[in-house]
């Protein structure tokens, strides 16, 4: 694997990690539990998927085979999307969706953190822009993770049990492969260890206040989104995402 | 990118058509970069009518390379759905001045903060209904705003966060406990 193949590998991942749970909290448009939480989602989806095309359009450029961001998008099938397997994870009740929402902006905003110091000047541009939103997006999960988990018994059941359900997904987040440390020793990506340490004391530190107790450490944890090797849910996504540029290729007014 | 206006293929068919070609009352070649400045300041935010994207900060160059004009924006927001319609105002405006084929920039570096938004731009705001950011970006802290938002409303401090996102990605949700009334506040990136 050259650098530059890496590179675009992990380009993928992120736009991909972006656009499929900004694709996943737009299902929630029109059916949200308050108002409020309904335009903060779409809010958070809208960034998600304004970072994706930042990440698509560089990616476009480096793979340059004559694919724009939306035939990324709209043409490729699962086994060539590279999100992690959490964001690709269904909605479920609310505690599911703040729990899925917390880890992976845990993960995000360490990972753009790093990023923003990036020796590649374009993801370091792309990166400083996205932890300014990524910033908003970990306040208000981690808040939602502590009310709901300090909350009443019904809300600390369910906030425990979207905790015990996503656990398996988040090995990955942290477990890096041939490429992060590729990324990494190019300067380009994080430092896998810190990146994990960090986001392993974020996540004790606020599911402690939540007074929930975090999955164990050695779990057995489900990956393969790296690779595109995932869980059912993606295909389901795809099928709806992706079904007007399927059914009517190319065109250009809808 | 988006690249608008692309001048190298449109030089073959340049004039051909009248609505290409400049009004002939235009005189782009007196047009100096304060002037294209101050044309930028007719050009509105579509999300925020009050105030223009000068004042909220979004265009970072504005250069002459011989008669190409080239003009470097910034998004305030990563998605933001207006930044597109956003561009096609600006050339729409500079090619009524007479400005032919002005090429839209896109820079992401460095990210666009709300201390970028004029002191005019953030006392316009709050005339039309939206609390201006309040502190400067690098103080805003991971875990909390701790800065006091005033009603743009009343001018009371007595306010309260409704949620942490509004109408539209630039804008959180407030109530003021004084005059009861909701308002926008313009988040502080």
């Amino acid at each position: 694997m050259t650098q530059t193949q890496a590179l675009q590998e992990y380009l993928l991942r992120l736009a991909d990690s972006d656009m499929i749970l900004g694709q996943r909290l737009c299902e929630l448009c029109g059916k949200a539990p308050a108002l409020e939480e309904e335009m903060a989602l779409m809010n958070t989806a809208l960034d998600l998927i304004g970072q994706a095309r930042n990440w698509y359009e560089y990616v476009a450029e480096l793979i340059d085979d004559g694919r724009d961001p939306d035939k990324l998008v709209f043409r490729r099938d699962a086994h060539d999307y590279r999100n992690l397997l959490l964001t690709e994870q269904p909605n479920e009740d609310f505690a599911v969706t703040m729990g899925r929402q917390f880890f992976f902006d845990v993960w995000h905003y360490f990972t753009l953190n790093s990023l923003a110091r990036s020796s590649d000047e374009r993801i370091a541009g792309i990166a400083s822009k996205a932890l300014k939103e990524a910033t908003y997006h970990l306040r208000r999960s981690s808040e939602w993770v502590k009310r709901l988990g300090d909350g009443t018994e019904e809300s600390h059941r369910r906030m425990q049990d979207a905790v015990d359900i996503l656990w398996r997904f988040t090995g990955e987040l942290i477990t890096p492969d041939d490429t992060d440390h590729a990324m990494a020793e190019a300067g380009i990506g994080p430092d896998p260890e810190p990146l994990a340490q960090d986001w392993r004391g974020m996540v004790n530190e606020v599911l402690t206040q939540a007074t929930l107790t975090p999955g164990a450490e050695d779990a057995w944890m489900y990956m393969g989104g790296k690779h595109g090797e995932h869980t059912e849910h993606l295909g389901f996504i795809l099928a709806e995402m992706q079904f007007l540029q399927r059914a009517y290729p190319d065109a250009t007014t809808w | 990118m988006p690249q608008h206006g692309d001048s190298a293929s449109m030089s073959a068919l340049d004039g051909l058509i009248a609505s290409d070609r400049a009004p002939t009352n235009a005189r782009p070649d007196l047009l100096t970069e304060d002037d294209i400045w101050a044309l930028l300041q007719e050009v509105k935010d579509p999300e925020v009518p009050a105030i223009s994207v000068v004042e909220l900060g979004i265009i970072r160059a504005v250069h002459w390379d011989g008669k190409e004009l080239t003009v470097d924006v910034t998004p305030t927001y990563s998605g933001c759905p207006a930044t597109e319609l956003i561009e096609e105002l600006i050339v729409e405006a500079l090619r009524d001045a007479g400005v032919r084929n002005p090429t839209i920039n896109q820079v992401l570096t460095p990210a666009w903060t709300t201390d970028w938004i004029t002191t005019e731009g953030k006392e316009k705001l709050r005339a039309f209904g939206i609390a201006p950011p309040e502190t400067s970006s690098g103080k805003m802290s991971l875990l909390g705003e701790s800065a006091v938002i005033t009603c743009p409303h009343c001018g009371s401090n007595d306010t309260e966060r409704v949620s942490e996102f509004g109408s539209t990605a630039c804008k959180a949700l407030y109530r003021c406990k004084e005059c009861l009334e909701p308002f926008d506040y313009f988040k502080c990136i």
